[in-house]
């Protein structure tokens, strides 16, 4: 079994100590399909018996409800802003992912760490910096990539009904127009996401798709990662 | 990126203070604030941990006791951030003179203590401007217990410590708590270097120091904003 690893460092407070479950993360701009894939995943985890954990972009207690409030409000800078990101991430490692991938559950994430660094580049934070910041985390062990144009991402947003000030950019000034806005921003994190892509070789899935294609691809690559039966599968066999 | 190695190009002067609690050191600096406004110049007052923002929140932590070494350190990163940028920035860009009870160091000290890795978190305060004048008071623990226990008959859990268990009470972990803290700021003094005063003498003779210093680090001030609100 392996210890856990983190990106670039290690808090010498947290115990060491081996890693049963494993980290699999989804990412992707908004809008791309990644919410609907990871339930649809875990509930195939599930069915063959995994013990599966699922871990949401700012759903930590302690600062999940404080980054809401806040983007209400226009007194976010992109410290600030990168910042908070961080602080969420690190509560629900802390509270969720760890002891999960301790007690050997898999443990999937709605977004995680490229999320926080695109969004912080595209608003100007230093990317060394951003990379040193999160350089807290756990490494995963696999990282799928819901690609989607923006073009295609256009009309998905517009159906669901929201192009909101966020997802659009709109602090940014990129355009007083929320569509050209909308364009310009998650074209820029579109950007950042395929070069990390290629970096840090994220599984990169064509999200313009159908759902069950897009899921066939996800639980192909997870099958043949976590190899062969769970214990408990195993057992009941 | 790393602003806390090089100057800054700011027009305006940054001065902090740093050391323990019941170092002296808030004392100090808002005496250095009245030789300042004496003088006529335009200073700005900023102190550690004040930032709305984030105040709930640690609030909220600290009394459920769910703050961790990562996120206690994060929380106050992103205060420090939050006051970066609307309190510290304008003033120093403006051309006045900012002081600021606490700084930077105070995250280095207290949050490796807890446990935080020492690299990292000089990593993530990379983006904060290096002070014009840092200065650290050095006083042994015993006096600052004493200060401390004869200003206010409560020290607050986190102030001591409890988070690290060190001890049941909480003025044995206090002192176990800030005299690591001490031996942490020994490193950082070096590493930055802070100008040393003993914060064992009394408060005039300190302050004589404090002003003196003050004064060459003015030498080569040209305090703008004040020149154009005279002429108004």
């Amino acid at each position: 079994m392996n210890e856990i690893q983190y990106i670039s460092y290690k808090m010498p407070y947290l115990p060491d100590g081996p890693c049963a479950g494993k980290l699999i993360v989804i990412e992707g701009t908004d809008g791309c399909g990644r919410t609907t894939q990871a339930l649809m995943l875990r509930k195939w985890l599930e069915v063959q018996g995994y013990g599966v954990i699922d871990t949401g972009w700012t759903r930590s207690k302690l600062v999940g409800q404080a980054i809401t409030d806040l983007k209400q409000g226009h007194s976010l800078h992109r410290l600030t802003y990168c910042l908070m990101y961080a602080t969420d991430l690190a509560d629900r490692m802390e509270y969720q992912i760890l002891p999960a991938l301790r007690s050997g559950f898999i443990v999937l994430a709605d977004r995680y760490v490229y999320t926080a660094i695109a969004r912080g580049i595209v608003r100007g934070a230093n990317e060394k910096w951003l990379q040193d910041l999160f350089g807290f985390a756990v490494v995963p062990d696999l990282v799928f990539y819901l690609r989607l144009p923006v073009l295609d991402l256009v009309p998905r947003v517009l159906e669901s009904g929201k192009m909101n000030y966020w997802e659009s950019g709109m602090d940014m000034n990129y355009g007083d127009d929320l569509y050209d806005s909308f364009i310009a921003y998650q074209g820029a994190l579109i950007e950042q996401f395929d070069t990390m892509a290629d970096r840090d070789s994220f599984i990169t899935v064509d999200a313009r798709q159908e759902s069950e294609l897009i899921q066939k691809q996800l639980r192909r690559t997870v099958g043949r990662y976590l190899e062969g039966p769970p214990a408990a599968a195993a057992a009941a066999g | 990126m790393n602003g806390l190695t090089q100057p800054h190009q700011f027009p305006g002067r940054l001065i902090v203070v740093e050391g323990i609690d019941g170092s002296g050191k808030s004392t100090q600096l808002q005496l250095a604030l009245r030789y300042l406004q004496a003088r006529g110049f335009s200073t700005f007052f900023t102190e550690w941990n004040s930032a709305d923002l984030v105040k709930t929140v640690t609030k909220k932590g600290k009394k459920k006791q769910t703050l961790t070494p990562l996120t206690f350190s994060l929380l106050h990163a992103t205060d420090f951030a939050h006051r970066l940028v609307h309190n510290i920035l304008p003033p120093l860009k403006a051309g006045m003179i900012v002081l600021s009870d606490r700084y930077t160091y105070t995250a280095f000290a207290r949050d490796v203590v807890r446990g935080v890795d020492r690299q990292w978190v000089r990593r993530v305060y990379s983006f904060a401007p290096r002070p014009d004048l840092a200065l650290y008071f050095n006083v042994p623990i015993e006096v600052s217990v004493q200060r401390l226990l004869a200003g206010r008959a409560q020290l607050k859990d986190y102030e001591a410590g409890m988070d690290l268990h060190l001890a049941s009470d909480k003025v044995s972990s206090f002192k176990l708590f800030q005299t690591r803290i001490l031996q942490e700021y020994q490193g950082i003094i070096r590493e930055y270097g802070l100008t040393e005063i003993d914060a064992s003498r009394t408060i005039g003779e300190q302050q004589q120091i404090v002003r003196g210093l003050i004064d060459d680090m003015l030498k080569s001030f040209e305090p703008q904003l004040q020149a154009q609100e005279t002429v108004a």
